[in-house]
């Protein structure tokens, strides 16, 4: 079982202000015991690939609210393997309809949490992908 | 209170006491939802330190906690105005058609993020973000069409911008130019409440004291050419929905006001006529008792917070107007035809606290923007209220309660206590800057996560009564992709046809004002907005000459 803390990015793309469910989130993975970076409002996805390969991020938590979620998962998720950082985690929330979600995740994503998810659920969540991950890398 | 009361309380107490060992309660003790003591009953005794005229008095008079007018719904309904907007002008034109034949009674533009921030539709930053929370506006050319049909001197309109406030505002004035409609025949509201954006809603552009200035700049140009208009529309709403308590919202928010009325009569204006056009918009959550008692606490705060803290004698600058819209985060994803009974439950609150306009929230907003199936139910909940539920036929029907006068002192002490400590610290700008305001609301937000998680707090259909239910299927608002192409389109086409040498020459004049400190910029930006000067042009000079806002992260 590999012990180094969960690093992980809480990141809020675009122009959307709406940073209740990112902070809320980026509290529950901190009190988790993960550590965690909160980028703050208006990021562009360049500023949020810099960062999550900064803080050598294992994941990317990506908040959105304004209905522009295909547009910025799948430009991060891009950058993200043009930087060859392709095996970070990404995952997210927001207000986001069911019906773009497997469009989501055949780009890429993780998972998407929906409004009403309990924060345990995407520790959980998170907690497993990383350790996934980390045991395909050794 | 009369001895004999105060026995009988007394002896019936011990009662419940002893049936308490067999019976117990469902919870060791309740709260408000904002987390205020609540007892088990009210009686006489816990109102008797109201003074009823000094404390409560009559309908439209001081200290207003029975409302703004005499005769309230008796003489006419608070206004039905629906937040709408999305993708072009032309889309969100046909919506509000829409909703004017369906009976609406004011309009309420939502603009889209990039017209929020200042930027034009071909701006990178507009990425991804053009027409998805509002409607797309980079020029006069598109307010024209946003407002084609609609004769601006029969609607009020309401207007959520904040930074570019006086950008939006001069596009309104040449529209109603235009149709003939002289500006002190225009009446609506810009939210023009940029405290809130640094605080809970984000879309600020400019520091503090430029964008005090923007403000205060408007207060004074419409004092004298659009007496009608409410020049700021100082908002808890955000406030709520990002987490805070109801006290909260309301200390927040009156904080915020202070903060406004004091940087204006530094200026120079009197108080008691730009206090006129001061309005408030707050949040309608479920706890009802609570919702009812916090608008009438405000009510009566600002009121006191006006005659004693400015001297305001004229009662009309006393006065806390206010518009109110249910909660967007109380709605849930889950079963979503709940919310319609969530939204009815808070709209009622806010009727019974006197609400000057509503907007009732659309039973799919956890899911996307609301179609236009929806947001028709939505309105028809108002005209239900309004028509049927008989409340409005008599002021202030639950004034005098027991359980609401205790719950309007509550929330008066609490919200007091938070105004009186942000005064020790020197104010709501300094509050923001120290993250005080903000650290508040986020730990409110996660204490409030916490008791979803461990189920002290139920949310129908989230963490108890869930049923498997397939969502795919429900018809949704979606917003065609194509509008940022179209959008672009346009400004390529209208920056070839303009008067551009005229527009170089308004800009610079913007520049020159703004970089002093005594011009007021509004005549200005009207002249600049006249000659088809694009938002981002605008705002991008403000922006060389003021600088931006970054954020202070609080976590």
């Amino acid at each position: 079982m590999d012990e180094r803390k969960i690093r992980v990015v809480v990141a809020k793309p675009g122009l959307d202000g709406h940073d209740r469910g990112a902070k809320v989130v980026a509290r529950a993975l901190r009190d988790a015991g993960m550590e965690v970076v909160y980028t703050g409002l208006r990021q562009t996805p360049e500023q949020i690939v810099e960062t999550v390969l900064q803080e050598d991020a294992d994941a990317v938590g990506i908040s959105i609210l304004s209905g522009a979620h295909t547009f910025y998962f799948t430009k991060i998720i891009s950058l993200l393997k043009e930087k060859d950082a392709g095996d970070v985690i990404v995952f997210g929330g927001g207000v986001i309809p069911e019906n773009d979600i497997p469009g989501l995740i055949d780009a890429g994503a993780g998972a998407v949490f929906g409004p009403g998810t309990s924060t345990s659920v995407c520790v959980e969540w998170l907690e497993k992908a990383v350790a996934e991950k980390r045991e395909k890398e050794q | 209170m009369n001895a004999e009361y105060k026995d009988a309380r007394e002896k019936f107490e011990a009662g419940v006491a002893k049936s308490l060992q067999k019976h117990k309660e469902r919870k060791e003790s309740f709260t408000t939802g904002g987390g205020l003591p609540l007892e088990r009953f009210y009686g006489p005794d816990d109102i008797e330190s109201i003074d009823y005229m000094k404390d409560i008095g009559f309908p439209g008079k001081y200290p207003f906690t029975r409302g703004v007018q005499p005769t309230m719904y008796r003489g006419r309904f608070w206004t039905m105005r629906q937040y709408a907007g999305f993708a072009s002008a032309e889309e969100s034109n046909e919506r509000y058609r829409y909703l004017l034949s369906q009976g609406t009674t004011g309009l309420s533009v939502a603009f889209d993020l990039p017209t929020q921030i200042g930027y034009d539709s071909d701006d990178p930053m507009a990425q991804g973000e053009c027409g998805k929370v509002g409607v797309a506006i980079d020029s006069l050319k598109d307010m024209e069409i946003l407002f084609n049909q609609i004769p601006l001197d029969k609607v009020s309109t309401s207007m959520t911008i904040n930074a570019p406030a006086s950008v939006l505002l001069a596009m309104y004035i040449c529209v109603g130019e235009k149709q003939g409609v002289p500006m002190d025949a225009l009446s609506g509201t810009i939210q023009n409440d940029i405290l809130k954006e640094y605080i809970a809603r984000g879309t600020y552009i400019f520091p503090p004291k430029p964008s005090m200035r923007l403000i205060t700049d408007i207060f004074e140009f419409c004092s004298a050419n659009v007496p009608k208009w409410n020049t700021i529309s100082i908002s808890g709403y955000h406030i709520r929905e990002a987490g805070s308590t109801a006290a909260q919202e309301v200390a927040f928010t009156l904080a915020d006001g202070i903060a406004y009325v004091e940087a204006a009569s530094k200026k120079g204006l009197d108080p008691n006529v730009f206090g006129e056009r001061l309005s408030f918009f707050f949040n309608a959550h479920n706890d009802f008792l609570e919702e009812v008692a916090k608008f009438r606490a405000a009510r009566r705060m600002w009121a006191r917070i006006m005659k004693d803290r400015f001297g305001v004698t004229n009662p009309k600058a006393q006065m806390l107007r206010f518009h109110t819209q249910t909660g967007g985060s109380t709605l849930t994803a889950q079963q979503p035809e709940n919310n319609i009974v969530r939204v009815t439950i808070q709209a009622l609150s806010s009727v019974l606290g006197g609400t000057q306009s509503l907007h009732t929230n659309s039973m799919d907003e956890a899911l996307a923007l609301p179609s236009e199936k929806s947001v028709g139910i939505a309105l028809k909940t108002q005209q239900i209220i309004a028509h049927e539920s008989g409340v409005t036929n008599t002021v202030d029907p639950l004034a005098g309660g027991y359980v609401i006068e205790s719950l309007t002192n509550g929330i008066e002490k609490k919200a007091f206590e938070y105004i009186g400590q942000i005064d020790d610290m020197g104010g709501m700008l300094t509050a923001i800057e120290k993250g005080y305001v903000q650290k508040h609301i986020q730990d409110a937000a996660y204490e409030y996560q916490r008791s979803v998680e461990t189920k002290e707090a139920i949310v129908v259909g989230v963490n108890k009564f869930q049923v498997k239910e397939d969502r795919g299927s429900m018809k949704l608002l979606t917003v065609d992709a194509s509008v940022g192409e179209r959008q672009i389109a346009k400004l390529r086409q209208l920056k070839e046809n303009r008067d551009n040498i005229a527009v170089s020459n308004a800009l610079e004049e913007i520049r020159k004002a703004a970089s002093g400190e005594s011009q007021n910029l509004m005549p200005y930006i009207i002249n600049a907005v006249k000659c088809y000067s694009t938002e981002g042009e605008i705002c991008g000079v403000l922006r060389e000459v003021f600088g931006e806002y970054t954020e202070n992260i609080v976590l």
